[in-house]
């Protein structure tokens, strides 16, 4: 036992060493683990619940990034039209919008990855049939799908999260279909079947781990297309209210101000949106690189 | 080969069919048009008639095949907000959404394709560097994110450019288009460039694969070594050799263009296919979301069976899977 736990460790030791030979990388990972704690952490360090409408102070509404307010504290990127502080309403969106992207992208993980395994391990019509169900929703763009789901479903954070995955549980699918199939042939799954042990153990104990690496690099863009895809929505008002603001929203807000040159009303929570959607791009990239088995070392 | 078709067709059939019960039940679902249609004021009398005349008192099996026998008509009902027929109201916006699509696409092509052969050519260079860093960024920021940039850099700061509308149009055999005046033009350009970012990343990372791969292949060599110019090498080989897989992703990618123009055309105003599904997404606008959606339905449809077609007439495997 000890010695599987080791050589996981040094799997992973491995990987880590292979990763940080990218700067960007490492420069993105930080992004994201900042990113991240500023979003759990941010009831302790918002300086205002910018949702708690008693703490709003209309004679704060649209001040200037650096304004100190009627609260006592400077405003650092502004407040918005109702006195929200902008910095504590990205704070709080960013909470929305990651749990947004992580829950889709967990359900389209698991939701694409069992459809994936199902038609690698059956074969046959089964595979057939499905398989060409899932290339015709690739064909599809995301968004197009996500727009109408979140049309069909209606409006709130579940239908949001459900209708995320179903637009792009496709991607995880075509992926695990693909890594499977290449082990499906492969004689320790031959050997594995022959043995009187039950189908599901082989499928998760034998097939899924080998089809496992592919499927994190796509499960890490594809939270990135989450939280893009659900800022799109929001912004065509079709996402998340006001009132469960993530940064879609913010922007949306702020996009009416905008012409009237207010802009740090939609900026701000813009280039927070955009730094954690392409911070966690380039990490997904680096993780591809270092998983392609085909990269020369 | 005429199996092959045939299937391949008989598919494409049982995927509309589909596809319309799918939209028509999710979309009846959603909530009573009536209520949208009315005000909450007015008598029962009126609503019990308005429910009669839109047959929303039948089964919605029957309210389906009825709408269905009006689909084989082109007849594709009535919009409850404009009191047009969809199918003009739809053809009105279409000539808009066209003009931005293909004006995006030839920005993507025109700026992807040297950009991709540089980066390419020149793999390690600072420029190529930098290119390539832009279509990370084409493909991960959110357009309507770089719409909202482009609007505050050229319409509010430099007050350049419009910050939205299409704009005087002009007349060209029926179809009202922006690109015949500058003016037109001034109002045109940033959705383009806008919806054309996205496509720019991909067609940029397409060039360079293709021309890293075709740079180290004898036949570059044998060009260079017959004399050529850098020019010729690059313009007439390299070229020639990568345009292929590039013109399949391009035309795979018109349909996307297509959608992707919702969100550009929700940023600037621009009064067009995308900007009317979201406008009727939001006030409930049923025959209009309907029609819509079986029409892009449909478009992906004739998209894919094309492509198939053309696949299994360049790759005689494809059809001999297809007929086992």
């Amino acid at each position: 036992m000890s010695r599987i736990v080791e050589s996981r460790w040094t799997r992973l030791a491995d990987f880590w060493s292979d990763y940080r030979q990218s700067r960007v990388a490492i420069v993105a990972l930080l992004v994201i683990v900042l990113v991240v704690l500023m979003a759990i952490c941010a009831p302790l360090i918002a300086p205002q619940d910018p949702y708690n409408q008693a703490t709003l102070d209309l004679a704060a509404a649209r001040m200037k990034p650096g304004e100190t307010g009627p609260g006592g504290y400077v405003h650092w990127l502004g407040t918005d039209a109702a006195g929200r502080d902008v910095y504590s309403a990205i704070l709080y969106g960013l909470r929305t919008s990651l749990l947004v992207g992580v829950s889709a992208g967990t359900f389209a993980l698991l939701l694409g990855g069992a459809v994936g395994l199902m038609a690698a391990y059956n074969g046959g019509r089964i595979e057939a049939l499905i398989m060409r169900i899932v290339d015709l929703q690739l064909s599809v763009p995301a968004i197009l799908m996500a727009l109408v789901l979140v049309a069909l479903l209606g409006q709130g954070l579940g239908q949001l999260i459900v209708a995320l995955a179903l637009a792009q549980y496709a991607y995880f699918a075509r992926t695990a279909h693909g890594a499977a199939s290449a082990e499906r042939g492969k004689d320790y799954i031959e050997a594995a079947l022959a043995t009187p042990l039950p189908a599901s153990h082989v499928l998760f104990r034998h097939l899924l781990p080998n089809a496992l690496p592919p499927l994190m690099v796509v499960a890490t863009v594809q939270v990135a297309n989450s939280i893009a895809l659900e800022a799109t929505l929001s912004f065509l008002g079709l996402g998340l209210p006001l009132t469960q603001p993530s940064l879609g929203s913010l922007i949306s807000n702020g996009f009416q101000f905008m012409l009237s040159g207010r802009y740090w009303i939609s900026v701000y929570p813009g280039v927070a949106l955009m730094l954690t959607v392409v911070a966690i791009n380039l990490v997904g990239d680096q993780v591809r690189y270092v998983l392609n088995p085909r990269r020369s070392r | 080969m005429t199996g092959f078709f045939i299937q391949r067709l008989l598919q494409a059939l049982a995927v509309v069919a589909a596809m319309s019960v799918i939209v028509f039940v999710g979309v009846y679902a959603i909530g009573n048009p009536i209520d949208v249609m009315i005000d909450p004021a007015s008598s029962q009398a009126l609503r019990t008639a308005l429910i009669k005349r839109y047959g929303f008192d039948r089964p919605l099996f029957e309210q389906y095949f009825i709408f269905m026998g009006n689909v084989f008509r082109g007849d594709l009902g009535e919009s409850f907000i404009y009191r047009l027929p969809v199918t003009s109201l739809i053809f009105t916006r279409l000539p808009a959404t066209l003009e931005l699509a293909v004006c995006a696409m030839l920005i993507a092509t025109c700026l992807g394709i040297p950009l991709g052969l540089w980066a390419g050519y020149k793999p390690d260079a600072i420029s190529s560097k930098f290119i390539m860093g832009l279509s990370v960024l084409g493909f991960s920021v959110p357009t309507f994110w770089v719409g909202l940039l482009l609007i505050m850099a050229f319409a509010v700061e430099l007050g350049w450019l419009p910050s939205g509308g299409r704009g005087p149009v002009s007349d060209v055999l029926g179809i009202k288009l922006s690109i015949t005046s500058l003016e037109g033009w001034s109002y045109l350009i940033l959705p383009a460039f806008n919806l054309a970012l996205f496509k720019l990343g991909l067609l940029i990372r397409l060039a360079r694969a293709g021309t890293v791969e075709v740079m180290s292949s004898d036949y570059v060599r044998f060009a260079r070594a017959q004399g050529l110019s850098e020019a010729k090498v690059v313009g007439l080989h390299v070229l020639k050799n990568i345009s292929i897989p590039i013109v399949t992703v391009f035309g795979l990618e018109f349909g996307s263009t297509l959608a992707f123009a919702v969100v550009t055309e929700t940023v600037f105003n621009w009064p067009g296919m995308g900007k009317l599904i979201i406008d009727s997404i939001t006030v409930l606008d049923r025959p209009v979301m309907v029609a819509y959606l079986i029409l892009v339905v449909l478009l992906f449809v004739v998209i894919n069976f094309i492509i198939d077609l053309v696949y299994g007439q360049l790759d005689p495997r494809i059809r001999v899977r297809a007929a086992s």
